[in-house]
């Protein structure tokens, strides 16, 4: 019998590709399927973050922010999920699109990101993430479906960078992404100045996601913020609860439902550690030197 | 014969899994079908992976055995290297792990974590999507062919800090009626309680349509 093979490098694994296709083709009739991100109907829906994300430069630093929803085809899958993600101390992502490939995207820059930290002894910049990010995502041509907001502040100051999932850059003093962005964007254009201080960035960061969320679908739930400088990170979860849940009319009993058969099985304690004590009293009056554990 | 549907639905079923007070609650149908034939009235999706420590498979029916064997592989070789039972976290990191491997041609399986920390004894209730993202709530987790309807359920009756006993009852009724709206799944339950020192399981009298 042959053993269970698992992969013997790191990467992606296309052992189920042409199953897949071959499984797919029967349903939607030879449609073009691709990938699980892809938006025909015979597909299962990947969980994606249709979000607002933004990011703003300030003089001290830079400050992110993203809404908490996170979406399976019209449905919230998820109410408050996290989108900010650390890349080192000073370096932080936000990340719109398919919800694991900016989950898994950015935890692997962040782990090389730290790689060459300890290899250079330096301090990590934040266009070693951005190259990193976008070489990793060009090579993918998109199929990786992650748009990025990275923001951090360096030895050089604060700096702001978006990745979208082709692999282009943009640099900006201030960036949105995601489904939102068209709402967020509007905020930013209206009042954004060059030279902001602290407060005036983050009341604009709120005020940019709060217009996705309550003008966007794909964005909702709350406000999450994260302001980086130079002394430290501040990451603000949830900076704004935007949306609480309705209180409950009535406590709803069903009743006990109807059971056929109930199996208990007790869970044994695990053993941590044995400790063995003699007698010593015993143990000299024959003769013996007692014994030390 | 007709062709092949979703992937998702081809076989149909439902895991649901909740937090309680020192005490987490997981529940499976027990449908097996191709399309609209039942084949199989016993197929349980939840597979214990620790003392206290669950994890149910509902999706493509192959797919969830193979990610399972996968699963037990891989968390065997783990704790024999670790010396310890798996984290339910850790755990959960591995399945995503593995699903996200296989990203683009991925397994038609969306995984559900329930289980107590081995030292600290803390609820954790965890699911993921086909492609491994996670999602660690601090109420209830639903997965399989009437998430719908089993998120209206859960988000009803689910209230925090409930114990074992109203746990249960919890659980048992946002399963029986949610996959009562559903053809694709039902056919009885499993339900399993995980508390400190006992795990319960409970077949439910259910509905056989």
């Amino acid at each position: 019998m042959a053993m269970l093979e698992e992969p013997s490098c790191p990467g992606f694994v296309f052992d189920n590709v042409l199953r897949n296709q071959h499984l797919l083709a029967k349903c939607g009739g030879g449609s073009q399927a691709d990938a699980a991100a892809s938006s025909t109907s015979a597909l299962p829906r990947a969980k994606k973050t249709g979000t607002t994300i933004v990011g703003c430069v300030f003089n001290g630093g830079v400050v992110l922010g993203a809404d908490t929803r996170a979406t399976e085809g019209n449905i919230v899958a998820d109410k408050d999920c996290s989108k900010i993600h650390y890349i080192s101390d000073r370096i932080y992502c936000c990340g719109a699109g398919t919800a694991a490939d900016t989950e898994m995207v950015t935890r692997q820059i962040s782990a090389q990101i730290c790689l060459h930290r300890l290899s250079t002894g330096r301090l990590p910049r934040v266009i070693t993430a951005k190259q990193l990010l976008k070489d990793y995502l060009f090579r993918y041509q998109g199929y990786i479906g992650a748009a990025l907001v990275i923001g951090g502040v360096d030895y050089q100051g604060p700096h702001l960078y978006s990745v979208a999932p082709h692999g282009s850059v943009d640099c900006a003093p201030y960036i949105t992404m995601g489904s939102g962005s068209l709402a967020a964007m509007a905020v930013f254009e209206s009042r954004f100045k060059p030279d902001l201080d602290q407060g005036q960035a983050v009341q604009l960061v709120r005020d940019a996601i709060l217009a996705g969320i309550f003008n966007d679908l794909g964005s909702g739930s709350n406000v999450d913020v994260c302001i980086i400088r130079q002394d430290g990170v501040e990451y603000l979860r949830p900076y704004l609860r935007a949306n609480e849940k309705g209180q409950r009319a009535a406590v709803y009993r069903g009743g006990k439902p109807a059971v056929l058969r109930t199996d208990r099985r007790p869970v044994l304690a695990d053993i941590i550690s044995t400790r063995i004590i003699r007698d010593s009293g015993a143990a000299q009056a024959a003769g013996e030197t007692p014994m030390e554990t | 014969h007709l062709s092949m549907a979703n992937p998702m639905s081809y076989n149909g079923g439902c895991v649901m899994a909740m937090k309680g007070r020192n005490c987490v609650a997981i529940a499976s149908d027990l449908r097996f079908g191709v399309q609209m034939q039942t084949i199989s009235m016993e197929f349980d999706k939840v597979q214990q992976m620790g003392p206290r420590l669950f994890v149910g498979f509902p999706g493509l029916a192959t797919d969830t055995q193979t990610v399972f064997q996968r699963m037990q592989f891989r968390k065997n070789l783990y704790e024999l290297r670790e010396n310890k039972s798996v984290r339910p976290q850790t755990l959960m990191n591995m399945i995503s792990n593995l699903l996200y491997e296989r990203r683009f041609g991925p397994y038609f399986v969306e995984p559900v974590v329930a289980g107590l920390d081995p030292i600290s004894l803390e609820p954790y209730v965890a699911t993921m999507d086909l492609i491994g993202c996670p999602m660690e709530p601090e109420d209830f987790v639903v997965s399989g062919t009437c998430t719908e309807q089993m998120f209206g359920m859960c988000e009803t009756l689910w209230q925090p800090d409930m114990s074992p006993d109203e746990l249960f009852e919890c659980i048992s009724q946002a399963m029986l009626n949610a996959f009562d709206r559903d053809a694709a799944s039902g056919w009885g339950c499993h339900v399993y309680l995980i508390e400190r020192d006992q795990v319960t399981v409970r077949a439910l009298k259910a509905r056989m349509d």
